[in-house]
């Protein structure tokens, strides 16, 4: 029962990883309707751009802020430079132009800060926390920082004129513009926003699984299975599915025999997939009721 | 209120609808095509002809892929696990049951049906991003499962087998490459026929009439379920083909060859040659090919991001892929005939 109450909580510690890229996936989804590759790039990206702050003297909270700033700025001009041009194609070809970007920031990337692996700070130290061995408190902070960030998005989106704006413009976008809504804008607001959330969690992430260029490409693929398990729909359901995949994944590992950590992934995607058997929107999503 | 709505109905169709006659190319073209390709490799090295064969085997992938996604307008990411069934299937076979390869290709096409068939069954009720992660998961899986300690006698594990390489039959004057080229052509060409007819059988039509709407489909008397995992397992067959053609032109096959990266070049080569268009997909393998290469000699720090520029610039150009060009190019043609 020990190893079982341990692993749950070493799962909630992972989880709250994926939690973070799962909620920047959802946020993006939200605003252009398309799973985006290259978030966990982009991510990567924003946490050299703090990292390379730091060495050049800036204190971790004064870096945190301006990547902060630098990744909505960058995300916004991303949308309006690479991608507001294909608005108009094909989904799929969107799809291509993700697969694009990725490939450009993630060469880029490794030209400007080459592929050796990096040490990155943490503000909340790594102690273990309140005596447990399994949850440091970088960890623990890691959970504050997403519930947080999660209340910050929920009172925004519910409570504020421009959240429900971006709600309109992403839900019903011909009749958000009949009210006088500027949709275009809003999706460049939610792509700077999905930036900033990208960036918070890889500067989260960095000092758990070390800076490279190519540390998002797991955790992206963890972010993604949690975003769609808790249903795309939903940024509550989003972190609560980062959860569930952190743990599903530490459960497998230990309870399943002859499962390395290789196996590790395939066994928790076809969980998930067993559960969007049953429940083909996420366990918290909108049931989408489509016209013939 | 309804107009908005429709908007929003439209805005789900993952895959636009292309009239099945846009899917391919005239005779004449098709004939002119299939000149050249048994022409150019006497006149050229036996590197180039390797890649000509390469080409081919990809272009069989992507044309799976364009069937199934083009045609019953299902996504997948899992192309690659399918492609790596067929690659293990012939080489174990040709290695340790000693089958002739050319027999083992038919092997390999019925079990990778029988695999996609059957793996379309749960995918069913998935569509859209769902699908596609389930589709990712099966892609991730597959290196792994090849590596398992108990299939390691047949797989070899992760070193993987060796391929002999076929002479050419009847004592035919030409080098393996050579007569390998021409067997794949043989097998492509015929693969591609029969795609062609698909389509434009009662079945392709079941294919696209659930592609444009699946709900309208089902009252006209479309079985959707059937269709819709009978082009899974189609699209498998053909993938696993491409799998076999590739594991005796490569000679060697390995669980790391057929990684997730193989799914998404596929996908790219699908886009690039036009979503729906068949001869675009043997347009999408030379880009999937040739555009990485090309994007290592400009240069070999920054290949990645060449090779993304060079794609951003293909699809802002034409983001309809290969098909755009060939539409334009056929409106030129009915312009000048005019004058």
């Amino acid at each position: 029962m020990e190893l079982f109450t341990n692993q749950v909580l070493a799962g909630i510690a992972t989880g709250a990883i994926y939690a973070c890229m799962a909620l920047a996936v959802v946020m993006i989804y939200q605003a252009i309707d398309h799973l985006n590759f290259a978030q966990g790039e982009m991510a990567m990206f924003s946490t050299f751009i703090s990292w390379q702050l730091m060495q050049w003297g800036v204190s971790y909270w004064a870096a945190f802020l301006i990547t902060l700033a630098f990744s909505f700025v960058a995300g916004i001009a991303i949308e309006r430079i690479l991608f507001k041009p294909l608005a108009k194609a094909p989904v799929l070809t969107n799809v291509a132009g993700f697969i694009a970007l990725f490939a450009i920031i993630n060469s880029s990337a490794g030209l400007i800060w080459d592929f050796t692996i990096k040490q990155y700070p943490t503000p909340f130290g790594s102690a273990p926390f309140l005596g447990s061995q399994l949850i440091s408190t970088h960890q623990a902070g890691m959970i504050g920082v997403t519930v947080l960030l999660l209340l910050g998005l929920y009172f925004f989106f519910q409570y504020t004129r421009i959240g429900l704006a971006m709600r309109a413009a992403a839900s019903v976008p011909e009749s958000a513009r009949l009210v006088g809504i500027n949709t275009s804008w809003m999706i460049a607001l939610g792509w700077g926003m999905a930036t900033a959330i990208g960036s918070i969690a890889g500067m989260l992430i960095a000092p758990v699984v070390f800076l490279e260029p190519n540390m998002m490409g797991g955790v992206l693929i963890y972010g993604f299975a949690a975003a769609v398990l808790g249903g795309l729909s939903s940024p509550f359901g989003a972190v609560v599915g980062g959860f569930l995949v952190g743990i599903f994944e530490n459960l497998a590992g230990t309870y399943i025999p002859g499962v390395g950590n290789e196996l590790k992934l395939p066994i928790a995607l076809a969980l998930i997939i067993s559960v969007l058997v049953v429940k083909p929107a996420g366990l918290f999503g909108r049931h989408i009721v489509k016209r013939v | 209120m309804s107009a908005a709505e429709e908007v929003v109905a439209e805005g789900h169709e993952a895959v636009e609808a292309v009239p099945k006659r846009a899917m391919t190319l005239g005779t004449g073209t098709s004939l002119v095509v299939l000149a050249a390709l048994l022409i150019v490799p006497m006149f050229v090295k036996n590197f180039i002809i390797f890649q000509m064969t390469m080409l081919l085997i990809y272009g069989l992938a992507v044309l799976a892929l364009n069937i199934l996604t083009g045609g019953s307008g299902q996504f997948s990411l899992g192309q690659s696990a399918f492609y790596a069934v067929g690659a293990y299937v012939s080489a174990v076979l040709m290695e340790h049951a000693n089958i002739n390869y050319a027999l083992t290709i038919p092997i390999s096409a019925a079990v990778c049906f029988a695999f996609g068939y059957l793996f379309g069954k749960p995918a069913l009720r998935l569509s859209g991003v769902y699908l596609a992660l389930a589709t990712f998961a099966l892609a991730t899986a597959m290196p792994q499962l090849l590596k398992l300690n108990f299939l390691e006698h047949w797989t070899g594990g992760v070193q993987g087998l060796v391929v002999t390489k076929p002479d050419a039959p009847f004592g035919l004057p030409m080098s393996q490459d050579m007569w390998l080229y021409y067997f794949t052509l043989i097998v492509t060409v015929a693969i591609y026929i029969f795609s062609v007819n698909l389509l434009r059988s009662r079945s392709g039509r079941a294919f696209m009439a659930i592609r444009d709407n699946e709900i309208a489909a089902s009252s006209m008397g479309v079985n959707v379920a059937l269709y819709k995992t009978l082009a899974f397992g189609v699209s498998a067959g053909i993938t696993g083909v491409a799998g076999s053609l590739g594991a005796i032109a490569v000679q060697f096959v390995a669980p790391d060859s057929y990684t997730i990266t193989l799914a998404i070049s596929l996908f790219l080569g699908m886009v690039v040659g036009g979503v729906g268009w068949l001869p675009g997909s043997f347009v999408g393998a030379a880009f999937i090919i040739f555009v990485p290469n090309m994007a290592e000699s400009i240069s070999k720090g920054l290949s990645g991001a060449v090779f993304g520029v060079l794609l951003f610039l293909v699809i802002y150009l034409v983001p309809h892929g290969a098909r755009q060009v060939a539409i334009l190019g056929q409106q030129l043609v009915g312009k000048l005939r005019k004058n």
